[in-house]
């Protein structure tokens, strides 16, 4: 039986690491703080509920849950997620962007950041990498699960369905993908620079369990996950269209594409930090 | 003096195919994935014997290369298998990202390279590969010249950890190494010894310079054949030491001159021991359709061709 979310701390956890993204990308002035704070509260409840995982990181990672982030350029919230988490020390988010930083602009391996154990950003390959790891996973008889995140836009990448085709054929039914489903994309709204279409029939058709729920609010995250855990196993690859708001929990910053990429000025930053309390304290 | 004949002929690819099987009995780690070119990378044995282990892709090498680098994590060593094309080109940023970038112990095996391929035309028939491989950093880049080789250099890469790339061919071509011969990844091997020009050759030219340093011979010319299977990283001791010796050289590579073996050794030569250098490439131009025989000759890649070159550097040196 899952144990209870303390969801108090949960959401406590999700509010501090929603400060920690704004601040990263304030203090470098790049970086992309939308689709971060959009998943501020799946990283939560994945790294704090859901995966069994060590801090102590070793690149195998046998008799753990493994996780790919695919959608490498929200790598904020992954780091303070991480810092957070114990994987290294909360004072290194300063680093971000920086230069001689293992905090690098996109997750990487090259600087041996814990918690990495794959190159990200160019988009569409973190599914195939993730299925690869799970049929390792399977060859070592590892019963533990691979998750990867994955961002909506990034469903126009054709190598995101060759793996989608492969997964399927292959009955890889120890992994669980998720979509950031949130509708937004640098150049403007997913729907009117190429359209997802029916994406809940398409990967249907592709022969995978398919589950919908909102990805901005703890407990529902963590019913939707849960759930997804159960349908592992069955001969079939799950997937999660979880709904995110980009931007959500800074105002201005929601209901539109506008801040996928870009990073506040000073003012702007004191607006999002008031909006966000200090939880757990500032790194 | 040191004299290679043959008595047989067989393809490269079925080198690596034996190899690959070896390394299935040696190496429970050792997995095998293929894009829907099992029979032509001679993966079928590795596949019969091995099935757990041996992973169809479809025509999907983009897949193929992502999940190669996420079988790595937890132990595995994946060797991937398809034409030199979809193995380079068609892939380049996945191998850029999740395998080279991200350190990952996958061998990116590659066949029907060069323009030996023949028939299929220049679609298929990559000159570029080297070049792009090469450049990756941390990007290991072998070319063996025989079957024997071939099947060596296969099984040290199963003992070897990082990225690495491994060009081999389609065409039936001398077996002129031995089995037992030593085959070490990044250690140039010495053919043949001489005095006057160094020839530098990888892959199926390695046999090509044989062939040309026989003819020169018997113009009275001391040529040294040294097979440079081993294009990153370079022995560049073993070149200079050559070099320093005979004052000129010649490379021999089925690939474009730029980006190639004769491109690293330019780059070593000016920088370390600046000599007069000829190439001997494919000169900025697609190939085409026709037998490996027709394709080496017209591009200017046959013995004939090597031996032009030496002659043409011998007058450099002098001069």
């Amino acid at each position: 039986m899952p144990t209870q979310p303390d969801l108090t701390q949960l959401k406590k956890l999700a509010t501090q690491i929603r400060r920690d993204i704004v601040r990263m990308v304030h203090a470098c002035q790049s970086g992309h703080p939308g689709g971060s704070l959009g998943c501020a509260d799946f990283f939560v409840a994945l790294y704090f509920h859901v995966l069994k995982h060590n801090p102590k990181f070793n690149m195998d990672g046998r008799d753990e849950d493994l996780f790919f982030l695919s959608n490498g350029h929200i790598s904020p919230v992954w780091y303070a997620t991480l810092a957070r988490s114990g994987y290294f020390d909360v004072k290194e988010l300063a680093t971000f962007r920086q230069l001689n930083s293992r905090l690098q602009g996109h997750p990487a391996t090259h600087e041996h950041l814990p918690g990495i154990r794959v190159a990200s950003g160019s988009l569409g390959q973190g599914l195939s990498v993730a299925v690869g790891a799970a049929q390792t996973k399977k060859l070592n008889r590892d019963t533990r699960l691979v998750y990867v995140l994955m961002g909506d836009g990034e469903q126009q990448e054709g190598q995101v369905w060759e793996a989608a085709m492969y997964a399927a054929h292959n009955k890889i039914d120890n992994l669980i993908a998720t979509i950031d489903y949130n509708g937004q994309q640098i150049d403007g709204p997913v729907d009117k620079i190429l359209s997802l279409m029916n994406l809940k029939a398409k990967w249907e058709s592709f022969g995978w369990i398919v589950n919908e729920f909102n990805g901005n609010n703890i407990h529902e995250v963590i019913i939707g996950l849960e759930n997804a855990k159960a349908q592992t196993g069955k001969g079939k690859p799950v997937i999660n269209l979880m709904k995110t708001e980009m931007g959500f929990g800074v105002d201005y910053m929601m209901g539109s594409h506008k801040w996928h990429g870009v990073a506040p000025n000073d003012e702007e930053l004191k607006k999002a930090l008031a909006q966000l309390e200090e939880t757990i304290g500032d790194y | 003096m040191t004299k290679y004949t043959f008595t047989e002929k067989k393809d490269t690819r079925s080198g690596f195919g034996a190899g690959l099987h070896e390394l299935g009995k040696q190496n429970e780690n050792v997995v095998a994935l293929c894009a829907d070119l099992t029979g032509s990378l001679k993966m079928d044995a590795f596949k019969k014997d091995f099935p757990d282990r041996f992973f169809q892709t479809g025509i999907a090498e983009a897949n193929m290369m992502g999940l190669a680098a996420g079988m790595t994590i937890g132990g595995k060593i994946p060797f991937t298998g398809t034409f030199a094309n979809f193995s380079t080109g068609r892939v380049y940023d996945q191998i850029r990202q999740s395998i080279a970038y991200s350190g990952k112990n996958v061998k990116i095996c590659a066949s029907h390279a060069g323009v030996t391929l023949g028939e299929d035309g220049a679609t298929h028939q990559i000159l570029e590969d080297i070049g792009m491989m090469k450049m990756l950093p941390g990007m290991t880049v072998i070319v063996p010249c025989d079957y024997n080789q071939t099947k060596a250099a296969t099984l040290a890469l199963g003992k070897h950890i990082g990225p690495a790339y491994l060009r081999f061919g389609r065409p039936s071509w001398p077996i002129f190494t031995t089995p037992d011969r030593p085959f070490t990844i990044g250690k140039a091997d010495k053919m043949i010894e001489g005095k006057d020009v160094t020839i530098l050759a990888c892959g199926h030219l390695v046999w090509s310079a044989i062939e040309a340093e026989e003819k020169l011979a018997a113009q009275g010319i001391s040529a040294e054949v040294i097979n440079i299977h081993t294009i990153k990283p370079l022995d560049l001791e073993a070149v200079l030491e050559s070099i320093q010796k005979t004052k000129c050289a010649v490379t021999c590579e089925e690939h474009q001159a730029n980006g190639g073996l004769g491109d690293s050794i330019a780059q070593a030569l000016s920088r370390f021991y600046p000599t007069p250098l000829e190439m001997v490439a494919v000169s900025d131009t697609f190939g085409e359709s026709g037998t490996p025989t027709q394709l080496l000759k017209k591009y200017g890649l046959a013995p004939e061709n090597i031996i032009e070159a030496a002659l043409k550097v011998l007058k450099r040196k002098k001069a």
